[in-house]
């Protein structure tokens, strides 16, 4: 399926323009792996799916979290805290992981804009080492906003959802 | 959410200092939709032929966290930090490339939950794990799930930190190198008769010791038959409660020893060397207080023989990455083996300034499976180096901790001085972790200009806002026994 790509230029180093263009040639004609040599430097780019110890057994294909999301993070503390610090109550991450919103693909999420929590509702599930926690709410009232996106890696006392308490 | 739409998602590579932007097309992630493809890149980057890390994550917080940052830099490798609430904020987390919270700030609750760790290593999309000193870093638990995650444990293999952690193994490994050991029980004395008579023929006075004991926690000295049997219950106890394991031995106690250690480094490839001793012996209830190389007044052929002594222990026990070999040293220049520190220790720098070795980077390079780029006769000692740890303690006080903010820092500088610490005017010391603040080192071409040269920069350091143990370190380097080094691991406790 793949086909090889021929690469001509000789830059002296490998530059972001040369990347790039590697990436999006890579992505174009369903190129899986490269390998590259300059001097006593290689590199070895390898795309595709994530073998990932986030995803479930029970549902191959999952949504699975990008690289970008966690790429895409600033230097400082994670972006979603560096952005608006979102006021009134919130309910935060107990842990370290991935934040998931449903079950499993097949199902609906567990919580929406709108819906009513008590404190033993579950709202979502952190993944952390393969193993899924259910996050139940802890509190009462009706979910005002969802924080994060589903796939998303959060930090412990990351606020996930903003409640309106009831 | 939208749904059927394809999403435009914006890829950022890092790569080093540059960054790459690519756009993918690609169907939007929707829950319900089997088949969803998120382009995956894995990057790996390799020098000279070997395998290099690309990410690494820091478990562990303050100096050695910003220790390990600064090598990474240095190599080139990105790195993950993670803090607890108490350290959220601190500067040396914006060194790092992304850092996340793990828990609150207790550290049995933050530094130490090992899945929490494990989950921001995974997030992290780090190849490997620097555990420090202290916290997880002699955790063989923590290293073996480390490398079952696929994610490379900075740090010895498994077995070899097992079996040199704990005590009585390990004096059986240096018995088999040919490495001279206290007389003492041969493995953990089963019940208080046994200790009797290993004490009846060792001779008093001894010492009870607990075997999975460190940092000089869970010793107790027995003169006569009698505190032995009370010191026996009360040292099990202890070590049960501290360690989860009550196993104790004896070994004769040596009065008034010095302690001196010898740094090692071990590749993958079955290369040993050592990087020359380290004198600790100014310390205080078996806390250092000031590590200096070389061991002052030690005989050449002895040193020669504790540094070979300590390579061939490492040989044996198959222990590879950086590791500390402790012994003690007797007035008449015996010297017997106590334990291995299977870590980078608190001391580091000390060697890294006599040798120009950086030992964090070896570490790294190291884990990735690289040779150790000299030998044994490649390695120089020059000059000496002396460090005093700072600690926020008030020895005016019993040594109390000190915590609060540093409303004043002026920091000494000037050749041959070199200052490893995490805090800044401003910074908040927490009372949740140990209360070293930083490590003062100096390096001279002899003794006496090292000696001088820390007197100054003592003179010129100014910190306010919290009691440190500087004005102890003035007195402890204008003290005549200092200067002459005619000293033992008690004299601090005797004389300050």
């Amino acid at each position: 399926m793949a086909k090889p790509v021929e690469s001509e230029e000789k830059s002296e180093s490998f530059d972001l323009d040369r990347i790039r263009k590697l990436l999006q040639l890579m992505e174009k004609f369903d190129v899986s792996e490269i390998n590259l040599q300059n001097d006593d430097e290689s590199w070895k780019i390898r795309r595709g799916p994530r073998v990932a110890n986030a995803q479930p057994a029970s549902s191959p294909g999952y949504a699975m979290p990008t690289m970008a999301a966690q790429a895409a993070a600033p230097t400082i503390a994670p972006a979603p805290l560096a952005a608006a610090v979102p006021t009134g109550v919130t309910i935060n991450a107990p842990t370290v992981g991935t934040f998931y919103s449903a079950a499993s693909p097949e199902d609906a999420p567990f919580v929406a804009v709108g819906t009513v929590v008590k404190p033993d509702t579950v709202i979502c599930m952190i993944e952390a080492m393969k193993v899924f926690n259910s996050i139940s709410a802890e509190k009462s009232g009706r979910i005002v906003e969802i924080l994060v996106e589903n796939g998303d890696a959060v930090g412990f006392g990351q606020p996930l959802f903003r409640i309106e308490p009831a | 959410m939208p749904s059927g739409k394809l999403r435009k998602t914006l890829f950022f590579l890092r790569l080093r200092h540059m960054e790459c932007a690519c756009y993918f097309e690609s169907p939007a992630r929707q829950i319900g939709t089997p088949k969803v493809q998120i382009q995956q890149f894995h990057v790996f980057r390799f020098l000279n032929g070997y395998h290099m890390f690309q990410r690494i994550l820091v478990a562990n917080r303050g100096e050695i966290a910003l220790r390990i940052i600064r090598a990474c830099r240095e190599l080139g490798i990105e790195t993950v930090a993670v803090y607890s609430e108490a350290d959220r904020g601190a500067h040396y987390l914006q060194l790092a490339d992304e850092a996340w919270c793990i828990g609150p700030a207790p550290a049995s609750e933050s530094y130490l939950q090992i899945n929490r760790i494990i989950s921001a290593a995974e997030i992290g999309n780090v190849q490997a794990v620097h555990p420090g000193y202290g916290f997880l870093a002699e955790n063989a638990h923590f290293a073996e799930v480390c490398r079952s995650c696929n994610i490379e444990f900075i740090g010895p293999p498994v077995l070899a930190m097992q079996q040199l952690g704990d005590k009585v193994s390990a004096r059986e490994i240096a018995m088999k190198a040919g490495v001279p050991c206290v007389p003492g029980s041969d493995g953990l004395v089963p019940d208080v008769n046994e200790a009797v008579k290993v004490a009846d023929r060792i001779g008093y006075p001894v010492l009870i010791k607990a075997t999975a004991g460190g940092g000089g926690k869970g010793m107790r000295v027995a003169g006569n038959e009698i505190s032995l049997r009370a010191g026996l219950q009360a040292a099990s106890a202890e070590a049960e409660k501290a360690f989860k394991n009550p196993g104790v031995y004896i070994e004769k106690y040596v009065e008034r020893p010095r302690h001196v250690e010898v740094q090692i480094l071990a590749d993958n490839h079955g290369n040993v060397v050592h990087l020359f001793e380290r004198d600790c012996s100014m310390q205080r209830r078996h806390q250092k207080l000031i590590e200096e190389s070389p061991a002052p007044k030690l005989p050449e052929e002895v040193r020669q023989r504790i540094c070979e002594c300590a390579v061939n222990l490492v040989r044996e026990s198959g222990y590879t990455n950086a590791g500390t070999c402790e012994f003690i040293v007797d007035k008449n220049y015996n010297f017997y083996f106590i334990e291995v520190n299977a870590r980078i220790q608190v001391e580091h720098p000390v060697t890294e300034l006599v040798t120009g070795i950086d030992l964090i980077k070896q570490q790294i390079l190291v884990a990735a499976g690289e040779k150790l780029p000299f030998t044994q006769a490649d390695i120089r000692h020059t000059g000496c180096a002396i460090e005093l740890r700072i600690n926020a303690e008030d020895p005016e006080n019993n040594f109390r901790g000190s915590p609060g903010t540093i409303t004043k820092l002026r920091l000494p500088g000037g050749p041959g001085v070199r200052f490893d610490s995490h805090v800044y005017e401003g910074y908040t010391i927490s009372p949740y972790y140990d209360s070293m603040i930083g490590k003062l080192i100096v390096h001279k071409p002899t003794r006496d200009e090292a000696i001088q040269c820390m007197r100054r920069c003592l003179r010129e350091f100014v910190i306010e806002g919290i009691a440190t143990t500087l004005p102890l370190a003035k007195r402890m380097f204008n003290h005549a026994n200092f200067v002459d080094f005619s000293i033992d691991t008690t004299f601090v406790e005797r004389t300050f």
